[in-house]
Formats: C-alpha cells, sequence, structure tokens
C-alpha cells in the first residue's frame, strides 16, 4: 500500500495535498499497490469524498486533543504509527514547508531515510528516485535501503489533477498521542496581507544590483503599479537592504510564476533563475549582452535600465489614453 | 544563553552548476563557497540574541578541513566559538550527519569548561530551514529527535523568554506562532534577519580564535548518491527588442500581445 499524507487547512484539502495524490496515483500503479491516505487532525466526510476524487481508496482518520492544530511534532508521531500499525510500502507527502516537516519527524522517529522533493520514483527492492539538489539547478539520482519508503515530491512537480475516483471509505485511526506530543503547537495565528502577492502576481517588475538605489526601485514600483503586478528583487538587493527579503525571487526567497516577469539589472544566477524559471515569458533589461538573464529571456532589451524604465511606463500611458 | 548553529561548506555556483566527471559531486575547480543564507541568518541571530541577552554563540560544521573557512567567518562577525567535525570529504547522508552532529553536541555539552565547571547544554541549537546543495529538509529534525528537543523549521522571527522560546513562521499571506519549551531547535530562514558584514577588527580576531576539531564515529544511513546531474534546459533564442529607451515601444507591443495590458 501507498501512503499518501493529506495537508488541509480550513476544512478543504490544499493544493498541495492533490498534488501529492496526483503523484502517488501514479507511483501506486507502478508499484501496483492500492492508494490510500492518512488524514491527521480530521474525519471530515468532505475531506474523505475530495481524496477519494483523486484515487485513494481508504483514507485513515486521526483525530485527538492534540491534534486540534497543526504540531511538526503530534503530525510526525501520527505518521510514524501509521507505519507501524498500517505497515505501507511507502508513505509519500508533497515537499511543502509542512509536508516536508512532517515527513522528517516520523523518519526521524522511525530511524528510516527520508528521500524529500522526488521528481521520479522507481519502486522495487531497491528504491531509487531523481531528487531536486539546489531547489532545482541541479538533480540526484539517490537510492534507499529501508524497510518503508519516505518520500516527498517536490512542490509543483506535477499539477493536481483529480483521477481514478473511488468511494473512499473513512477509517479510524486510533494514535497513541499525549500531552508530550503537544510541545510544538500552533499557538497563534497572524494575518497579513491580501491582494495581489509575489507568488501569485501577474506581472512581476524585478530589479537587481543594476538597479544602483534604494530610490532606484521608484521607476520599477510606477511599472509595476501601472500593469497590476508586484516588485521582485534578487538577494543582491535584499542584502544591500534596498528592499525587504520578502520581495527576494529565487532559491531562498520567492518562486514567482508571472505571465511575464521583467527582470532589469539581475545577471541570473543560477540561484536567482530557479525562482523565476516557472515564469511564463521573460523579458530581461540588462547592458550586459552575454548576462545569462539575458541569453535565458524570451526578450531583451540591451540598455541602461533607468532609461528604459520610464519609457516603458510613459508608453503603455500614452496607450491607455 | 548559550547557543549553537549548526552552518555547511557549499559551493558558490554562478549561471550554472557543472558536475565532476564520475557525477558524484559539484565541480568547485573554480568556485569560491559560502553556506546557506538561511545558516547565515542563523548565526546572525544567535549573534543578536547573545548581544541582546548575553551569552556565547559556538559555530558548528561537518565537512573538510577547508570548511574552517565558513567557521571562521561566523567567527568575523561574532560567533565565540568554532567546531569542526572532519568527514573524509564524501558527501554524508543527511542520517549520518544528524548523527555526527548529535554526538559532537553530547561531547559539547558535557564537556568541561577552562575553569572546571561543566560547560552545560545549549538553550537554543538553530539549524538552517535547508542545506544549500543536498536540500534533504531533515537534518535539524533528526539532531532535534534524537537530543528529545522540540523543533520547528521555517523560522523567520524568535524572541527568547526565561522558560521559553517564541518562534514565528510565514503561511500564506500571514505567519504561524509557536511557543517552544528551552531547551529548543529551530530550523530557521533568510528573512530573519539581515547579516551584518566582518568588520576589520572583527576579521583580525576571527584568524585568532581556536577550532575544536572532533572525530566522531557515525554510521552510515540508508541513502546512497547515485549520480547527479543538471536538468534539461529550456533553450530560447531572445529577441533583442533594442538597445535603448526607443525599444518601449515594441516592449509594450510584446505587453499587449501578452494581455497584460
Ligand atoms: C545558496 C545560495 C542561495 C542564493 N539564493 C538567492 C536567491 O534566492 N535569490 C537571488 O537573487 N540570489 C540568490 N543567491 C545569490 C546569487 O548567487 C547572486 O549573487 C545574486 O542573484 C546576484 O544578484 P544580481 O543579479 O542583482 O547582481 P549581479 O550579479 O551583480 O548583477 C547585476 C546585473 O545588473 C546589470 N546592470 C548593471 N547596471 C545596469 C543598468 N544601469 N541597467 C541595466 N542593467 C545593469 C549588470 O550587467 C549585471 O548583469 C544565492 C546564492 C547562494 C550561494
Ligand atoms: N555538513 C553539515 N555541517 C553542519 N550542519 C549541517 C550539515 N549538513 C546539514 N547541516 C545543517 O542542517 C540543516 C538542514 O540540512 P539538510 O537536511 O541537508 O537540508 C542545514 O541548513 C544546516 O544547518
Amino acid at each position: 500500500m501507498l501512503l499518501v499524507v493529506l495537508e488541509h487547512e480550513r476544512g478543504e484539502l490544499v493544493e498541495a495535498a492533490c498534488e501529492a495524490l496526483t503523484f502517488g496515483r501514479v507511483l501506486a500503479a507502478k508499484m501496483g499497490e492500492d492508494l490510500e491516505a492518512a488524514l491527521i487532525g480530521s474525519d471530515d466526510d468532505a475531506l474523505v469524498a475530495a481524496a477519494g476524487e483523486y484515487g485513494a481508496e481508504t483514507v485513515h482518520t486521526c483525530t485527538h486533543d492534540v491534534l486540534s492544530d497543526y504540531g511538526p511534532d503530534a503530525y510526525g508521531a501520527v505518521v510514524a504509527q501509521m507505519v507501524e500499525s498500517l505497515s505501507p510500502e511507502a508513505v509519500l507527502a508533497c515537499g511543502s514547508d509542512r509536508g516536508n516537516e512532517i515527513m522528517a519527524q516520523a523518519a526521524a522517529r522511525l530511524g528510516s531515510p527520508f528521500v524529500a522533493n522526488c521528481k521520479d520514483v522507481t519502486p522495487g527492492d531497491a528504491w531509487s528516485m531523481t531528487r531536486v539538489q539546489w531547489g532545482g539547478s541541479l538533480l540526484e539520482d539517490t537510492a534507499i535501503d529501508a524497510d518503508v519508503a519516505l518520500l516527498s515530491c517536490g512542490l509543483h512537480t506535477v499539477a493536481a489533477e483529480p483521477g481514478g475516483a473511488q468511494n473512499a471509505d473513512a477509517e479510524e485511526f486510533e494514535a497513541a498521542l499525549d500531552e508530550s506530543h503537544a510541545i510544538t503547537i500552533v499557538k497563534d495565528r497572524v494575518v497579513q496581507e491580501a491582494g495581489v502577492t509575489l507568488p501569485t502576481a501577474p506581472v512581476v517588475v524585478g530589479g537587481g544590483r543594476g538597479v544602483g538605489s534604494e530610490d532606484g526601485f521608484a521607476q520599477l514600483e510606477a511599472l509595476a503599479e501601472l500593469l497590476g503586478g508586484r516588485v521582485g528583487c534578487s538577494r543582491a538587493v535584499t542584502n544591500l537592504g534596498w528592499r525587504p527579503h520578502s520581495d527576494q525571487v529565487g532559491q531562498t526567497g520567492t518562486r514567482i510564476a508571472p505571465e511575464v516577469y521583467i527582470a532589469s539589472g539581475i545577471s541570473g544566477a543560477i540561484q536567482h533563475w530557479v525562482g523565476a524559471m516557472a515564469s511564463k515569458h521573460i523579458l530581461a533589461i540588462n547592458t550586459d549582452r552575454e548576462a545569462n538573464m539575458v541569453v535565458k529571456a524570451d526578450w531583451a532589451v540591451i540598455a541602461d535600465l533607468h532609461e528604459v524604465i520610464p519609457a516603458i511606463t510613459e508608453e503603455v500611458k500614452r496607450r491607455r489614453g | 544563553m548559550k547557543i549553537l548553529c549548526c552552518v555547511k561548506r557549499v559551493p558558490a555556483p554562478g549561471a550554472k552548476i557543472n558536475v565532476t566527471a564520475d557525477g558524484m559531486d559539484v565541480d568547485a575547480a573554480h568556485l569560491g563557497f559560502t553556506t546557506s543564507p538561511h545558516e547565515e541568518c542563523g548565526v546572525e541571530g544567535a549573534i543578536q540574541l547573545k548581544e541582546e541577552h548575553g551569552g556565547e554563540v559556538t559555530v558548528l560544521t561537518l565537512g573538510p578541513g577547508d570548511a574552517e573557512e565558513q567557521l571562521r567567518y561566523a567567527a568575523s562577525v561574532g560567533a565565540d566559538h568554532g567546531v569542526l567535525i572532519a568527514t573524509d570529504g564524501t558527501a554524508y547522508d543527511p542520517q549520518r550527519t544528524a548523527a555526527a552532529i548529535v554526538e559532537a553536541v553530547e561531547e559539547l555539552e558535557s564537556a568541561e569548561g577552562g575553569d572546571g565547571t561543566e560547560d552545560g547544554e545549549f538553550d537554543l541549537i538553530l539549524f538552517g530551514n535547508e542545506s544549500a546543495d543536498a536540500g534533504g529538509f531533515q537534518v535539524g529534525i533528526r539532531v532535534a529527535h534524537a537530543l528529545g528537543r522540540p523543533i520547528v523549521q521555517g523560522i523567520k522571527g524568535i524572541e527568547v523568554g526565561d522558560e521559553s522560546i517564541t518562534a514565528r513562521r510565514e503561511i500564506d499571506g500571514g505567519f504561524e506562532v509557536y511557543e517552544l519549551p528551552r531547551p529548543a531547535v529551530l530550523g530557521v530562514k533568510e528573512g530573519l534577519n539581515l547579516p551584518r558584514y566582518p568588520t576589520m577588527k572583527g576579521r583580525l580576531a576571527s584568524k585568532k580564535i581556536e577550532i575544536q576539531s572532533m572525530e566522531v564515529d557515525a554510521d552510515e544511513g540508508g541513502q546512497s548518491r547515485v549520480r547527479l546531474h543538471r536538468p534539461e534546459e529550456q533553450i530560447s533564442e531572445t529577441v533583442i527588442l533594442g538597445e535603448g529607451p526607443e525599444a518601449a515601444a515594441a516592449v509594450v507591443d510584446v505587453l499587449e500581445e501578452l494581455g497584460v495590458l
């Protein structure tokens, strides 16, 4: 059996859970095994039914006082206990913050390897997989020697797609939990911003060291606002204190996926590129024709961004009348 | 308060990452080395806590002898001690890395200080959320579990109280707050703070600190590398729209075509 750990929030499966089920459906078929799911902290029928629409035959639900809100210790302990009593061949989560955290917690308890952010998995007597390193700039083929394969699939490695619909059965799982498992539990939640955020913006106007100063970003702000987008930046810029880290695109920043990324004054180091590569189109503005960002872009303007960006802004205003 | 930070020496590649002929490692022949930005923020966070609450900061790395460079860098921005667990230069898998760090922590915590007193336990151990190269997302969690201490990953805010540590982590459109009893462990992310640059004085002082070398025996874990390779690149023909502000019209034509006007 392949057990998929379901991430849920406010009574719904999150996108990552649907991706894990989609990835898991293919993997279970390769294994020739059933697809089942673990629903921790809820036994909501709607969630069970939703997992069924993605092909889960059985959903093991687990509720308990210490599971009333998310907590890595308690959630990891439940997954470890499920491995011990349900004996799955493999357990899969989506490689979101929570998914990787829960799997690593379970792996630590079981003393088993855990392979994070897989792109491709080959089951067998000895399991092998291809996984992401360097935030996606490099791939690693790896093999594990373990009684149970503990895995996560990289976030957005597959698009969530319902399939293999089942009338999923809910089965209650009785976990041995006590107050000690509540040692890490969400105590409070703060909601900050609404509206267009960097990961969801349709247009991102990015600036790198080439912008030259904190004030230089005013021109990028003006264009982004006109296009209903957001300003992004490189790490060089956050390190210089010109922009907050929440604007940083890349391996240790935000992954963006806009319709178009206008990358200005950014050289396109691999750690920046992995955060930008999901953009549907890229337009680079750079004085250096050989810059990696220019080479990888769909379109480029070879010029000083401080001349080009205001000219673009003016032209947009002119056409809008 | 006593704080330990675990950092990993990694190559700093530029536009692309090359792999050695045998496929087992990144070809670092012409590269500089660094640590993950997450870990740099961990070191900065530890130093800020020391400045606020007093105490000392120890930085630990497991790697080749050259990893001393990363320890000295940490010392140049304010860390007090450096510990190097030497490997033979091969990549340890996450279980083996964690086991070695656990052994080292236990030894450090039970060692006697120069004044004959026990050094005692670390109030806080900081890891990066994930290492820059391997990105296993687990070494910190494995260490915390073995030591029987709580850990939360993805931390971008830390406040220390007498009995507990409050930690914040980002979620979609906001953040979650956790409260952990001391001693605790955290996996931190870049954005926790803005790391300082070393001063000339710091740089000089860092040359003098003693790096403690440790040898530990840690069993191999259950994961083994087969090979590294680069993902397939989509190669696009870049269309040059112009070489000056007069290209603006062509740029806006493109934006219009994409329907983002
Ligand atoms: C583990 C690790 C993780 C990292 N994570 C990230 C990350 O998440 N995000 C990130 O961005 N970086 C990250 N980095 C850093 C990365 O390697 C680069 O150092 C950084 O992206 C460089 O930023 P930049 O392109 O702005 O600066 P530079 O590389 O200095 O490039 C500046 C560019 O501006 C151009 N330019 C200069 N003046 C002008 C002008 N007037 N008009 C137009 N163009 C001009 C230049 O030709 C050049 O191409 C990471 C590094 C490591 C080691
Ligand atoms: N070789 C190492 N030496 C010291 N710390 C390490 C090492 N490998 C991993 N770590 C720490 O563990 C964190 C998580 O690593 P990983 O599980 O590889 O993603 C890193 O951010 C470091 O803080």
